[in-house]
C-alpha cells in the first residue's frame, strides 16, 4: 500500500485539474500575448484563472500576479518592496520561523545594506505581536511573517499585525507594508485578504492539489512594487515573460477546487488528522505534539517520538509505502536540523525525533489506519533497540 | 539517499539485545552526536558463536550496528578481527561518509579487547 503523507511538501493534482491543463499543452497551444484567435483563447484561459485564484482568498482579479511558485512569490514581495521604497527605508521585520524562500532573500538583502529582525516565537510556534510592534521603527518598509508555518502547521497573528500596521501608517509610517507567505495555509483554512489585512501574499499551485511551476503573488492595488524580471510588459508589468498558460490553468482550477470544496476538505483532513494523532498518543509514551494544538492548520501533525531518530522512522515508513518528513537531519552529512524546531526551543533529542505528518485532500481513513499500524511495529522495534542502562565510561571511549 | 540494504535493517534490526554472561563487551558513544552501540558477544572456543547489539541514533549507526552482528556471528575469532569497515560499508550498499560510521568499528574493537 503507498500512503503519500508529505502534502506539505507537495501533493498530487487533481484529476479536474490536469483536465482543465490538458488542452493548453497541445491545440490551446497559443501565446497569451497574441493577437489572433489561438492567442486570444490562451489569454481568456489566463484570466479565468485569475479570477479563481482571486476569488480563493477575496482580491480583485487585477490584484493577482502570476509567478513561478511560492520562492518567486516571496522573493517578488519581498525583494519588489525592499527595492521600490529603499528611499523610505531600509528595515525589514520578519520571524525566524519563515520558509527559506523569505529568509534567503532576507539575508540577501542584508549584504545589500538593508538591516532584518528575525523575531523569536513562543514554544507553540507563535511570534508575540507585541514583538512585531515594538521592532517597528521609522525606517521600517516591509514586515513579512508567514500565515501557517510549514513544518508545525502553525497559524500566525497577521490580523494583529495588521492592525499595529494600520496603527502605524497613522502615525505616518506610510511606507511600511505587509507581506504574508501564505503557500501552506491557502486551501487548508480560509484566506480573505481583507480580513488579514495584508498588501501581499503568497501561494503555490502544487500545495493545494495544483500543478508545480505556478504560484501567485496578490499585490494589494495601489501597493507600488519594483519588479525582478526584465522584458516584456506581461502581468501589468509586474512580472515578465510568456504566461504558462497550462500552469495558470491549472492554478485555476485547483483554486476553484479549493474554494468550493474547502469546508469539506478541513472537516476531514482535521478528522483524519486527530485521529492519527489520538492513535498514536494513546498507543506510545513519549510522543509530543510540536506547535500550536489550536491555532494550525487542519492537515499538519508535527510529532516527536522519544528516544527514535526521525530519519529512521522515515526509512522504515519509506519501506512499508509510507512518505512522511523529519526535521532531524544528523545523518545526511551537510543539512542543519530544523531551524524552525530549533527556534520553538525543542532539545537536540525533540528535534532529532520529529516526524511531520501533512494529509491532503484525498487522505483516506484506510490510508492513516495502515500508517498507524506500521507505526505501532516500527517505534515499538527501534525502542526496543535502544540500550536501556547508562554508557560504561570504562568500556566507552575511542574517538 | 539510503540502499535497500541500510532501510531493511533499520525496518528490521537483526540480534537485538544484550547477551547474560557475554565474553565481551563493546558499549562506544560518540561524544558529538551521543549516538551509542552496545554489542555483546558469546565465544566458545575460538568460535565467536552468538552477538547481541543495542544501538540508538542515526540510520547509518543503527544499520550498521546490526549488519555487524550478521558479519561475525559463526565466525572465528580472527575472522571477526579481519572485518573490515569496507565489508560493513558493502553489506549496507554504501554508507554516508559521516562520522558515525565508525561507531560499529570501534564497537567490534573494543568487544575483542575486552574479550580478550
Amino acid at each position: 500500500m503507498k500512503v503519500y503523507l508529505d502534502n506539505s511538501a507537495t501533493t498530487a493534482m487533481a484529476a479536474e485539474v490536469i483536465e482543465a491543463m490538458l488542452p493548453y499543452f497541445s491545440d490551446e497551444m497559443g501565446n497569451a500575448q497574441s493577437v489572433h484567435s489561438f492567442g486570444q483563447r490562451a489569454k481568456a484561459a489566463v484570466e479565468k484563472a485569475r479570477r479563481e485564484v482571486a476569488a480563493l482568498i477575496n482580491a480583485a482579479p487585477l490584484e493577482i500576479v502570476f509567478v513561478s511558485g511560492g520562492t518567486e512569490a516571496d522573493n517578488l514581495a519581498i525583494r519588489g518592496i525592499a527595492e521600490a521604497h529603499r528611499d523610505h527605508g531600509r528595515h525589514i521585520i520578519t520571524t525566524k520561523i519563515e520558509h527559506p524562500a523569505v529568509l534567503a532573500t532576507c539575508e540577501a538583502l542584508e549584504a545589500s545594506g538593508y538591516r532584518v529582525t528575525y523575531l523569536p516565537v513562543s514554544r507553540t510556534g507563535i511570534v508575540s505581536a507585541d514583538d512585531v510592534r515594538q521592532a517597528i521603527g521609522d525606517e521600517t518598509i516591509l514586515i513579512s511573517v508567514m500565515l501557517a508555518n510549514n513544518e508545525t502547521g502553525t497559524i500566525q497573528p497577521i490580523e494583529e499585525i495588521s492592525a499595529l500596521v494600520n496603527q502605524a501608517r497613522s502615525r505616518g509610517l506610510k511606507h511600511l507594508h505587509l507581506h504574508t507567505d501564505a503557500v501552506q495555509a491557502v486551501g487548508k483554512v480560509a484566506v480573505d485578504v481583507d480580513r488579514l489585512g495584508v498588501d501581499l501574499l503568497s501561494l503555490s499551485g502544487h500545495k493545494i492539489h495544483g500543478p508545480k511551476g505556478i504560484g501567485a503573488l496578490y499585490v494589494r492595488k495601489g501597493t507600488r512594487l519594483a519588479k525582478l524580471l526584465y522584458g516584456g510588459h506581461h502581468e501589468r508589468d509586474r512580472r515578465a515573460g510568456t504566461e504558462n498558460v497550462p500552469g495558470i490553468a491549472g492554478l485555476g482550477r485547483a483554486a476553484e477546487l479549493a474554494r468550493t470544496q474547502l469546508d469539506e476538505r478541513i472537516n476531514r483532513m482535521r478528522a483524519l488528522r486527530d485521529y492519527l494523532e489520538q492513535q498514536l498518543l494513546s498507543r506510545f509514551n513519549g510522543v509530543r505534539i510540536n506547535g500550536d494544538i489550536q491555532q494550525r492548520v487542519p492537515n499538519v501533525s508535527n510529532l516527536s517520538f522519544a528516544g527514535i531518530d526521525g530519519e529512521s522512522l522515515l526509512i522504515a515508513l519509506d519501506l512499508k509505502g509510507i512518505a512522511v518528513s523529519t526535521g532531524s537531519a544528523c545523518a545526511s552529512g551537510s543539512l542543519e536540523p530544523s531551524h524552525v524546531l530549533q527556534a520553538i526551543g525543542l532539545s537536540r533529542d525533540e528535534v532529532r525525533g520529529s516526524l511531520r505528518f501533512s494529509l491532503g485532500a484525498y487522505t483516506t481513513r484506510e490510508e492513516i489506519d495502515y500508517a498507524i499500524s506500521v507505526l505501532v511495529d516500527t517505534v515499538s522495534r527501534l525502542r526496543d533497540m535502544i540500550p536501556t542502562d547508562e554508557p560504561d565510561e570504562a568500556k566507552a571511549a575511542l574517538q | 539517499m539510503y540502499s535497500p540494504q541500510l532501510a531493511e535493517h533499520i525496518a528490521h534490526p537483526r540480534n537485538v539485545g544484550e547477551i547474560n554472561n557475554p565474553s565481551g563487551i563493546g558499549d562506544v558513544t560518540n561524544e558529538v552526536c551521543l549516538d551509542r552501540i552496545k554489542l555483546t558477544v558469546l565465544v566458545e572456543g575460538d568460535l565467536l558463536i552468538d552477538a547481541k547489539v543495542k544501538a540508538s541514533g542515526c540510520p547509518p549507526t543503527i544499520a550498521a550496528a546490526s549488519v555487524l552482528t550478521e558479519l561475525i556471528i559463526g565466525r572465528s575469532v580472527e575472522q571477526v578481527r579481519s572485518v573490515t569497515r569496507t565489508d560493513v560499508a558493502n553489506a549496507l550498499g554504501h554508507l554516508p561518509p559521516a562520522k558515525h560510521t565508525a561507531l560499529h568499528w570501534q564497537s567490534m574493537r573494543c568487544v575483542l579487547q575486552s574479550k580478550a
